[in-house]
Formats: C-alpha cells, structure tokens, sequence
C-alpha cells in the first residue's frame, strides 16, 4: 500500500510520543536525582504528581499563568478581529485590479520568519529605536517597552499572528455571492444593515475558522512573550512549559501542564480538523 | 457651507462610493506588516554597530567584518548550513510520504481509512509546544539510539510536513478525478502503469509545490527545532536569532535573518509560479490559489 510508510511514520512519531507524555506525565520519580522516570505500562500509572500540578492550575500559582494566557490570547485575537476583517473584507470585495497584488503583499509575512518579525520590533522598540524617536517628535518621553510589559505582548501577538487570521477570513468572504448582497439592497437594506444582516451572518463559519487557527499556536506561544518581555510578569503557558521541561528540569511537571492545556484545547482541535476535512472534501 | 455639509452626507450615504476608509485601513495594515521587516534588512547595511540607530550604509556585517559578519563568523554560518540541510533533508523525506498518504487516503474506504484521515489531521491542529514537548519526551526517553541535534530535529520536522503535503496534494487529486485513470485501465494499463504514466505527471505541479511549501515550512520554524536541538553545532537561524536577540547582537543577526527571508522568498515564488504553469487557463490567479489552501 502507498499509504503504509506514511502511517507508519505517524504512528511511531506521533502517536507514540504523545504516549510518551502520558508516562511521564503518570510517571514516577527517581527517589535519588528526583528526575522523572517514565513508567510505560498504564497499569503502574501514579497520578499523584499529576493531581498535584491539576491542583496548582486550579487555584495555585500556575492558575494565574494559565489565566494570563487566557487574557493575552482573548486581547490579541479581538485586535487582531479589528484589524483583520475590515482587510480581508476589503479585499475580497473592493480591491478590483490590484487583487492580485494585494493578496501577494497580505501572504508576505508568511514567508517571513516570526523570529524575523519579532527581531525587527525589538530592534525598533529599543530606547534609542524609531519607535521612541517618533513619539518624541510629539513631546511624548521616550519609554522602555522592553522590559515586561503586558501592552507589548499582547501587541507582539497581534503582529505575529494576524496573517494567519486573515487569510480564512478572506477565503470564506469570498465565497459570498455578490448577488445575495445586492438582492439585500434591492429589498431595501442599506450598506450597514446588509453587513449586519448578510455578510456577517455568512462569514460566521470562516470567522470561528480563523479564530480556531490563530488561537491555537498563540495559546502555545512562548517565544514572543521571552522576546519582547522576558519578564516572568508576563509569562505565559507556554513559558512554563518549557521552564519544566529545560530549565528546571522538572519533565513530569512539563509534561503534565502539556495535558492540561491540551485538554483546555481539545475543542479547537477537533473543530480545527473537522473544518479542514470539509474544505478538502467540497473540492470533490 | 451648509451644502458642502449636504454633499458631506450624500457622500457618506451612497451606497456605491469608493469605499475610502476601508482602503486606508487595508493599506496602513499592509505598511505595517512589511515595513518593520524593511527596517531589520537596511539595519543588516548599518556601517555601525547598532541595530537601533542608522550610521550610514556598509557591507561590513555581510562580508565586510572578518570576524563578525555573516561570512566570516563560523557560528552564523554553521546555523546557515543547518537550516538549509535540514530543510533540504526534510523536503525530500516528507513530500515521498505524503504523495503516498494522499493517494492511499483517495483510495481506501473503511476504518482503518478513517483512522488514518484523523491521524494525518491531528498533526495539522497540534499546537507545535505539544507536538515540540512531545518528540523532546520520546526521544529523550524512548527512541535513546537517536540522539537529540540534527537526527531527531530532521525526523520531527519530517513528521510537521507530511500532513501539509496530504492536504495539498489530496485536492489536486480530488480536482482531477478519477476518470483518466480508469480510461487507461480499460485500455489495458496496469494499474501501477495507470500511476505512473497518467497520475504522477498530472500530480507534478502539485508535488513541486508541497516541495516549496515543506521548504519554507521547516526553515521557517523554531519551536521544533529548539526543543529537538541539543547544543551549539545543531542550531538552526532561527534558534541562532531567539538566543541572540535580547543579548547584545550586531547587526550580522540583522544579516542572518535577511539571508534567510532570500531563501524562502525564492522557494515560495517557485512554488507559485509552479500552480500558475499548472493552472494556465483556468480563471483567477495562482496567488489566490495560494491564498485558499488554508494552512
């Protein structure tokens, strides 16, 4: 069978490693180095150090990470939500000849590395940087943005993620057909009414879409908040992972934050996959 | 004034003006997004050593420096190396597998089909801390004879990019039906032949893109690579600018990224060009064909 390696391949890396999280995660403890040693069969599964962090997350420290990511995400996407509908509304609608080139501009920072992106804001968001330098022109006092500020975060993640929010949002105000909005003019509706009542109610599938997409990485991020802040004021889940997993060296507590957050996710994940099985699928 | 007011509000209420604020808000959005970017490459041209502050233009941080600049600087271009090879490796591992995933996946009906179809979707929706912490726990703890750096990273990377090639992939196949096919079975092809001689050259478009696509996908990313890598000789450019960044980088980093935005630029405008040559005819533009694969 053709299929056979590539099943293959994702069974050995993929299903088994998310195995992996499971042992280490109900695993044990070594009683010396106090490393955690994974117990591979589910019949010697000790949950104790999992119900531990559970409870950490429910009412402990590690709550307030996981309701600061909560915010941080919920922020961004609304921005981002403003900023990109009117862009891809604009472009699926109004943009004419330059179509074209404007979806070539709106799929640039694609093919831009996020790390680049980022790298660029640090640079202007330095004392010295052009950020500061233009604010001064308006008398305003240079400030640092760099050092732990929730507004820069948040604003890092609507830089870096709202590409990935557009582009569906473009696909599914596209797929409108221009008739069903001039037949709501002919009947009466004016321009506001018509977006309230037609184009809004019609792209509602595409807009749950884009937001599942954003979402979804943004939730795991960590990189942005390590470089535009660096400060644990604002870290997020994605921090603390990987603080367990690398930096104290504590893999069970790693991994089972890892389930947590999967679980929280879980929904957008499977409405994640059941939508790109359907666009596949209407292509038939 | 009262009639510039007038004409102030019939403007506003025609349905049928150029819809101005819209424009505005599309195009200061497009500055926005690009500009910065701009400014990291011109900064890469700075005579001094400030990312921060424009000196004047050199080519000291490309090749000028003979210590620090991109050229010269053996760990700028070591994680140069490492990023093209590992793409180049994943590439050609990954497009092979998903090539055969997608056609096996067109095929097959019954469980084991569906069970596969949600195991080649899954990857899609992980988000990459999961996926990254996941392959990190196996292979620290499981598959030991393969040792994290360039090995383990290569395999995850191959595991990241198979998914995208089923998805781009399985809608050509679904576009181009199954008639040819069976039209060269009646006519006495086997049907091995039927693949070969028909299928793989209609697919060929298609494969080259899911080529540039896994391409600019595996240079592109960082949270795999960072948890996979084991210490200075395996890391990639964007590990070399997440560790540098905060520190005090010279421009050369500025120089490094630049490199780097070459690279994919050049694998996605093949990537492009290649739907537009298989889609000559058809209406719309290979961009918007692009823009609609949805990853």
């Amino acid at each position: 069978m053709l299929a056979a390696p590539g099943v293959v391949w994702l069974v050995l890396l993929f299903l088994v490693p998310f195995y992996a999280i499971l042992a280490v995660a109900f695993g044990d403890l070594d009683p010396i180095f106090g490393n955690a040693v994974p117990v591979w069969s589910p019949f010697g599964w000790d949950f104790t150090l999992f119900t531990e962090i559970v409870e950490r997350v429910f009412g402990g420290e590690l709550g307030q990470v996981f309701i600061r990511t909560f915010v941080y995400v919920g922020l961004a996407l609304t921005i981002s939500f403003l900023i990109g509908y009117p862009v891809a509304y604009f472009v699926s609608r109004h943009a004419g000849r330059r179509r074209g080139l404007l979806l070539g501009l709106l799929l640039a920072p694609f093919w831009i590395n996020y790390l680049m992106r980022m790298l660029a804001w640090v640079n202007l968001l330095q004392e010295d940087g052009y950020v500061n330098d233009a604010i001064a022109m308006f008398g305003v006092d240079r400030g640092s943005w760099l050092d732990g500020r929730s507004f820069t975060v948040i604003m890092g993640l609507v830089y870096g993620y709202v590409p990935f929010l557009i582009l569906p949002l473009f696909a599914a105000l596209d797929r409108i057909d221009q008739r069903v909005l001039e037949a709501s003019r002919d009947l009466g509706m004016g321009p506001a009414r018509t977006f309230w009542r037609v184009t809004l109610p019609m792209s509602r599938q595409g807009i749950l879409a884009a937001g599942v997409i954003t979402a979804l990485p943004m939730t795991g991020d960590y990189y942005t908040a390590d470089l535009l802040s660096g400060s644990p004021r604002t870290s997020m889940v994605g921090n603390q992972i990987e603080f367990y997993l690398f930096e104290g060296s504590q893999k069970n507590a790693g991994a089972s934050l890892v389930l947590v957050l999967s679980v929280f996710l879980m929904v957008a994940m499977a409405y994640y996959m059941w939508s790109t099985d359907r666009t596949t699928r209407e292509l038939r | 004034m009262r009639s510039v007011a007038r004409r102030v509000t019939a403007w506003a209420g025609d349905p049928w003006r150029p819809p101005v604020v819209l424009a505005m808000v599309t195009w200061v959005y497009i500055l926005w997004s690009i500009v910065p970017v701009l400014i990291a490459v011109q900064f890469s041209f700075n005579s001094g050593r400030s990312r921060s502050t424009w000196q004047g233009f050199s080519m000291r941080w490309w090749w000028g420096d003979a210590q620090r600049s991109l050229f010269h600087d053996p760990a700028l271009r070591q994680a140069m190396i490492n990023s093209l090879t590992l793409a180049g490796l994943t590439m050609v591992i990954a497009t092979p597998l998903g090539v055969g995933l997608a056609l096996g996946l067109a095929r097959w009906r019954g469980r084991t089909a569906r069970a596969s179809n949600l195991l080649m979707l899954v990857p899609l929706s992980t988000p990459e801390i999961v996926m990254g912490a996941m392959l990190f726990l196996v292979f620290d703890n499981l598959y030991t004879s393969i040792p994290l750096g360039r090995p383990a990273m290569l395999l995850g990377h191959v595991t990241f990019s198979v998914s995208y090639v089923v998805v781009i992939v399985r809608g050509r196949l679904l576009s181009i039906g199954r008639d040819l096919e069976e039209a060269a079975q009646d006519l006495g092809a086997t049907p091995v032949q039927a693949l070969r001689t028909v299928l793989f050259p209609l697919l060929g478009p298609a494969v080259f893109a899911s080529l540039m696509i896994v391409f600019a996908t595996s240079i592109d990313d960082f949270v795999i690579s960072a948890f996979l890598s084991s210490d200075l000789s395996s890391e990639t450019v964007p590990i070399k600018i997440y560790s540098n960044v905060r520190g005090s980088p010279t421009p050369a980093l500025n120089a490094l990224a630049s490199a780097m935005l070459l690279g994919t630029t050049v694998a996605i405008a093949l990537a492009v060009l290649s739907l537009r040559f298989f889609r000559r005819g058809a209406r719309g533009s290979a961009v918007e064909d692009f823009a609609r694969l949805d990853i």
